[in-house]
């Protein structure tokens, strides 16, 4: 098994025929993916690239049964196409768009309590479940089918991390990015738990960064609800303070959310920290012959 | 986005706020003009980003215009240094020429994101004029919270909430439920990612008055706000981080010698803390992002390599947007037109990257080739520890 997407996910594409967007969707498809629509407001009931493009998100759920939305909207308008994904009752949203401001988010946030939707990122790189589907925008050839389940802040991060689980011949259940935002749609808590369900996900691999409180959420959770064991590296340990490094949730404020009180909490939890961020696989492989 | 206070009060004051009456003053003898006018009795407040200014020496009394000039010709010019500049301090440009207030009380008013409920939360505290996180760490209990739904806005119920949390005299309700109206209001309207108000004070006349006023921006949100943008103040940020953001690099200086070239965020920290571990210090944070083009590549390498500091250039990239094959041409490119002489070190991994070791290999270029972070960090700070300019 794995999370979140599988042979099963029915992709919509919105802000297909973008440039970027024609790229991932194709490479999403290539990967296996099944996407069946795209939808570009004004270019409804034409193809793209053999696939068909719908004014609304609600035309493709009802005429494809899309049950996953990829989202490659610009920061400016990203915030309503995620409230169309959620108006549509899309189940799964995923915002690739880095740039939304923090406020559309608080909004969106709050619209999407109480309804049936889950939305990943925004300023993410998506979802994989290698072998099976790819929501997202991460090299579908570095993974590996297998057995750990890898959530993270981070794209590149991620990918780093992934290679060298794949080199060590440890393949992964499900990939996160979960995104590098303030305000998320799904958190370390959610991808934890989900994970602990999976029994394909035999050991878990949390890749956090400074700013926020995400991570030692992340710890207490693990603590009280994760049987499986969890390998996790934190970004940033020589960040200073008062900057943004580059995520706009990677920030150090009023001397909160550094490196070292993350770490601290997660080794609390029980958590088996790597310092260096070469050791990520080394650590997954080990905790796994443990 | 961070602005000065004298911009801070003028958007408070839109919304309805109290501040003190005052004037920008960027010579001697404009502060001193400036404080006939206010009444002779002044404050004079230098104008620099970060916080601290009080003990740093940047705020100064003075009780006629003369003692006014006196003190604006001191400040003007200098280099502050407060516990938030950094050593190297911010050389003071302008002051604020404000009226003098007779205290009787100070509070504290602000307003900022709680990520974990992902609601803006007004914050008010009977302990102001000192640091809020200092407060939270010490006396949580003195600050009262109240997060406002977005379905809701703020309401009078919270204004009052945060009212009588405070426990001020009655006659001041109005002026307070407006207070918080206002910071409110600005927050949500202008896309603020903070608004503090610390000191606000209760005056001998019993007014309240925002003695002084801070707000920071989302980046993400100038896009829809230009009159902010325009408040921009380039000196007050480091000129290479300026020259950077202009070609869309996310640069940060830092204190080390060995210059870091990423794409990502998250793979940028991860690779300053790895040179760390390695024994070497990060001279930069610089994020090339997820597509970057060959001009790119260059413009991040001539930032990178104009830091005197810098003694090696460490590059680490990921490609998956970004393939190798293009990186490595970029670099290559970079290298020759800029006739970069530092030793490079180059760690690639990820799409197309065989093509992309290979045009290294056959550039002629003298590159230091890594499998993996750690031996790219460690042969890196090998490298910026021989010091030399190969």
């Amino acid at each position: 098994m794995s999370i979140l997407v599988d042979k099963k996910t029915r992709l919509v594409v919105q802000g297909m025929t973008g440039r970027e967007g024609t790229f991932h969707a194709l490479a999403c498809r290539d990967y296996g993916t099944t996407v069946v629509a795209g939808v570009t407001p004004g270019k409804g009931g034409s193809r793209h690239e053999g696939i068909p493009v719908f004014d609304t998100v609600r035309e493709a759920v009802a005429k494809e049964g899309a049950n996953a939305a990829l989202i490659f909207v610009p920061p400016a308008f990203a915030a309503d196409a995620i409230l169309e994904a959620i108006d549509a009752a899309v189940p799964l949203v995923v915002c690739i768009t880095e740039g939304i401001p923090t406020l559309d988010m608080v909004r969106v946030a709050r619209f999407l309590r109480g309804s049936g939707t889950r939305l990943i990122g925004p300023n993410c790189p998506g979802i994989i479940s290698p072998g099976k589907a790819k929501v997202g925008i991460m090299p579908g050839h570095i993974h590996k089918r297998g057995k750990v389940g890898v959530v993270s802040r981070s794209g590149t991060l991620t990918y780093e991390a992934v290679g060298q689980l794949t080199r060590l011949g440890l393949g992964q259940s499900t990939c996160v990015g979960i995104g590098g935002d303030p305000v998320i749609g799904t958190t370390f808590v959610d991808c934890l738990s989900l994970f602990e369900d999976d029994p394909a996900t035999h050991a878990i691999l949390m890749i956090g960064e400074i700013g926020g409180t995400a991570e030692e959420e992340a710890a207490a959770f693990v603590k009280r609800h994760v049987s499986k064991p969890v390998v996790g590296y934190i970004a940033g340990q020589t960040a200073p303070p008062g900057r943004r490094m580059g995520h706009a949730g990677a920030i150090i404020s009023g001397g909160k959310g550094t490196a070292a009180e993350k770490v601290t909490a997660l080794r609390r939890a029980g958590i088996a920290v790597v310092k260096s961020p070469s050791e990520m696989g080394a650590a997954v492989k080990k905790a796994l012959n443990a | 986005m961070k602005i000065h206070e004298f911009q801070a009060k003028a958007i408070l004051a839109e919304y309805g706020l109290p501040v003190p009456k005052g004037e920008v003053a960027l010579t001697p003898a404009e502060a001193r003009n400036a404080a006939e006018r206010l009444g002779g009795a002044v404050v004079i407040k230098a104008q620099i980003h970060a916080g601290g200014r009080g003990k740093a020496g940047g705020i100064v009394l003075a009780s006629s215009p003369g003692e006014a000039e006196t003190a604006a010709e001191r400040l003007i010019g200098s280099r502050l240094v407060t516990h938030q500049t950094g050593p190297e301090g911010s050389v003071v440009k302008r002051v604020l020429v404000e009226e003098r207030t007779s205290i009787t009380r100070e509070l504290y008013a602000g307003i900022v994101l709680d990520r974990k409920t992902a609601l803006p939360v007004i914050m008010a505290s009977t302990a102001g004029g000192v640091d809020i996180e200092e407060v939270a760490a010490k006396n949580p209990e003195k600050i009262i919270k109240v997060a406002v739904d977005p379905t809701t806005q703020l309401q009078a119920f919270h204004a009052r909430q945060l009212f009588f949390g405070l426990r001020l005299p009655q006659p001041l309700q109005r002026a307070g439920v407006e207070v918080f109206r206002g910071l409110y209001r600005a927050f949500q309207e202008k896309d603020c990612s903070l608004v503090e108000i610390n000191p606000l004070v209760v005056t001998a006349e019993n007014r309240l008055l925002a003695l002084d006023a801070k707000i920071n921006f989302d980046d993400n949100a100038l896009f829809r706000h230009p009159d902010i943008k325009e408040l921009r103040d380039l000196d007050e940020e480091s000129p290479l981080e300026v020259e950077a953001s202009k070609f869309g690099l996310n640069y940060i200086k830092l204190e080390g010698t060995v210059g870091c070239m990423v794409n990502g965020a998250g793979l940028a920290m991860a690779t300053m803390d790895i040179v760390k571990l390695a024994g070497g210090e990060p001279a930069n944070f610089l994020d090339v992002g997820g597509g970057a083009s060959a001009e790119q590549i260059q413009n991040a390498f001539r930032i990178l390599t104009s830091d005197r500091s810098v003694k090696a250039v460490l590059i680490n990239i990921f490609g998956g947007i970004l393939r190798c094959d293009r990186l490595a041409e970029g670099v290559i490119h970079a290298v020759r037109s800029l006739q970069v002489t530092l030793p490079i070190v180059i760690r690639m991994e990820g799409t197309n990257v065989q093509q992309g070791r290979r045009m290294l290999r056959e550039s002629g270029l003298n590159f230091i080739t890594a499998d993996g972070m750690r031996e790219a960090a460690e042969r890196a700070v090998a490298a910026a520890r021989q010091g030399k300019r190969s």
